[in-house]
């Protein structure tokens, strides 16, 4: 690689820097991900004008065809479905740096340093369980396969098994480097590890696994960059990497759970799907559109509270109309976001971006959680979990200890939700049952419009 | 173990902390856009696809280079729009 070339990369791992810190402010965040896709440019342009290329016939195609699938599902994907689309997305970079790895080892003929063919052997191995892991993932999150854990008799002696097993065959590969097959049990064994270990996590835990698999697919580009020397991949993929272990905790921390808890507990039970257990005796008051229209009618202030539901039910642009009306008679509307509202990290502000929320309406937990004992009416859609008491106090719940929307403090309480089904802690919601609680049942789509009829009326 | 690696190690566990420094100040609003974004910058390992594809050598590694130019730049195109396609809906006051 002449030296040429090797600046011009650290130029563009440069780039990658600043467009990374730009993201991070709304004002920027734009001109951040056109800095990004700036060096990516600079990177593979210098690539494709270094002496080493031999023949474009099938770069060419690759580009082309991969261009192609990337600008349509760009455009076409939903903003409900953003979360499988990331995770389909982490599982091709992951796919993309294994089979580097695997490239350069064929293209040797195995004729290799030893450390060479470890880092073949990390590449492989952290590239294949986040192409399998990502695709059980999207298949839950697509609804393909269901969103409850699945779990089996000593599934973490399994992938103990598994992972060392992995490691002990990129030991024998570098003691025997010809012996291809060794290569190919690490690639089945880390396939089947990345199904073993993401089948038992639930739904609701999404947030995690991709936030996870994001930092995967960094470390195993970084681990690519080992393999063939290359710096911008080592330190783009170590900024990614760092990027997905942030979130990772950030998510952890916003449920009250340890990584260890959320990736081995198989915490929850298939959200909507599961009956009301013991809540079914207790009374509830079911109220109409109409009522809750009044109820508005009267109030001067409102937190509206979007959880998964609202995505489920594509309700994002009906409940921005109400909230436009409410908001044109003069009265205080904001919206209040949990870390894991949603099924990725901050999707609950891209749906309400989609729906021509003005952000500075969002707002985040700590910020909002004392305007709720000041707040006439919070209206609740497709949220459970997130604003359940008992978290605050119960302590033999899955849900305690995590920190919960203070919904129970405001004057009275709206919640739109299909039926009394627990969430997807398994947790029966006393606020379901509190008197100042009206509960709107139905699909939060149909429920909201409604609402809207009634209050334009 | 090589220089070359042992320096390759430096520079992984330096950028590691720089990438840890720089997201830890994201606000939770802008965290889909910075998942999608640092997404497509994982797929810099599009860069070691042209090279395995472009090489002209073994067969079985080039077509091996050509799957992973295809997953790679699906990741890199896909990730770069999508994001942009949020982040021009992240607007202050539209639409009054």
């Amino acid at each position: 690689m002449s030296t040429i070339t090797n600046l011009v990369y650290l130029f563009s791992a440069v780039l990658f820097y600043f467009g990374l810190k730009n993201l991070g402010s709304p004002k920027t965040a734009r001109r951040g991900n056109l800095l990004a896709m700036l060096a990516m440019l600079v990177a593979v342009l210098i690539t494709l004008l270094d002496q080493k290329i031999l023949d474009f016939t099938y770069i060419i195609v690759g580009l082309v065809v991969g261009a192609a699938i990337g600008a349509v599902a760009s455009k076409r994907v939903q903003m409900t479905a953003m979360p499988q689309m990331v995770a389909l997305f982490n599982g091709f970079g992951g796919v993309a740096s294994a089979l580097v790895a695997s490239s350069e080892y064929f293209q040797l003929g195995g004729h290799l340093e030893g450390s060479v063919l470890g880092t073949i052997g990390v590449s492989v191995l952290i590239g294949t369980i986040t192409l399998t892991g990502s695709v059980v993932a999207f298949a839950k999150l697509q609804g393909i396969m269901k969103g409850a854990p699945i779990t089996f008799a000593g599934q973490q002696f399994v992938n103990a098994l598994l992972i060392l097993t992995a490691i002990g065959l990129g030991a024998l590969l570098i003691m025997d480097p010809t012996n291809w097959m060794l290569l190919l049990g690490i690639i089945v064994l880390a396939g089947v590890l990345g199904i073993t270990s993401v089948i038992p996590i639930g739904g609701a835990d999404m947030p995690v696994v991709i936030s996870l698999l994001n930092s995967y697919s960094g470390l195993a580009a970084a681990a690519t960059g080992f393999v063939i020397s290359n710096n911008v991949l080592i330190i783009s993929g170590a900024l990614v990497g760092a990027s997905g272990i942030i979130l990772t905790n950030i998510m952890c921390v916003a449920m009250n759970r340890s990584l260890a808890n959320v990736l081995f507990a198989a915490v929850g039970s298939d959200g909507g799907a599961a009956s009301g257990g013991s809540g079914e005796q207790k009374q509830v008051t079911r109220y109409t559109a109409q009522d809750a229209g009044v109820m508005l009618d009267n109030a001067q202030s409102v937190i509206i509270v979007p959880g998964y539901g609202l995505a489920v039910a594509q309700a994002q642009h009906v409940l921005q109309e109400v909230a436009q009306i409410l908001m044109d008679r003069g009265m205080d509307v904001k919206y209040a976001i949990h870390p894991v509202a949603g099924r990725m990290p901050g999707h609950m502000n891209v749906l309400l971006a989609e729906a021509n929320v003005s952000y500075d309406l969002l707002f985040e937990m700590d910020a909002i959680n004392d305007d709720f004992k000041n707040t006439d009416v919070v209206l609740v859609i497709g949220a459970n979990d997130v604003t359940n008491p008992v978290a605050r106090d119960k302590k033999d719940s899955a849900l305690y200890g995590m920190p919960i929307l203070n919904v129970d403090h405001a004057r009275s309480v709206m919640i739109v939700k299909r039926s009394l089904s627990v969430g997807f802690a398994g947790e029966d919601n006393p606020l379901f049952y509190d008197e100042k609680t009206m509960m709107l049942f139905g699909d939060a789509k149909k429920m909201v419009t409604e609402i809207a009829q009634v209050l334009k009326g | 173990m090589s220089d070359a690696i042992l320096m390759s190690i430096y520079i992984f566990v330096l950028a590691i902390f720089i990438g840890m420094e720089v997201i830890t100040k994201v606000p939770p609003l802008l965290h889909t856009p910075l998942m999608s974004g640092s997404n497509a910058i994982s797929g810099i390992t599009l860069v070691g696809a042209l090279l395995s594809t472009g090489a002209g050598q073994a067969w079985l590694a080039t077509m091996l280079g050509l799957f992973a130019v295809i997953f790679a730049t699906i990741n890199v195109v896909g990730g770069f729009m999508v994001t942009d396609r949020m982040l021009e809906m992240f607007r202050k006051d539209k639409g009054k």
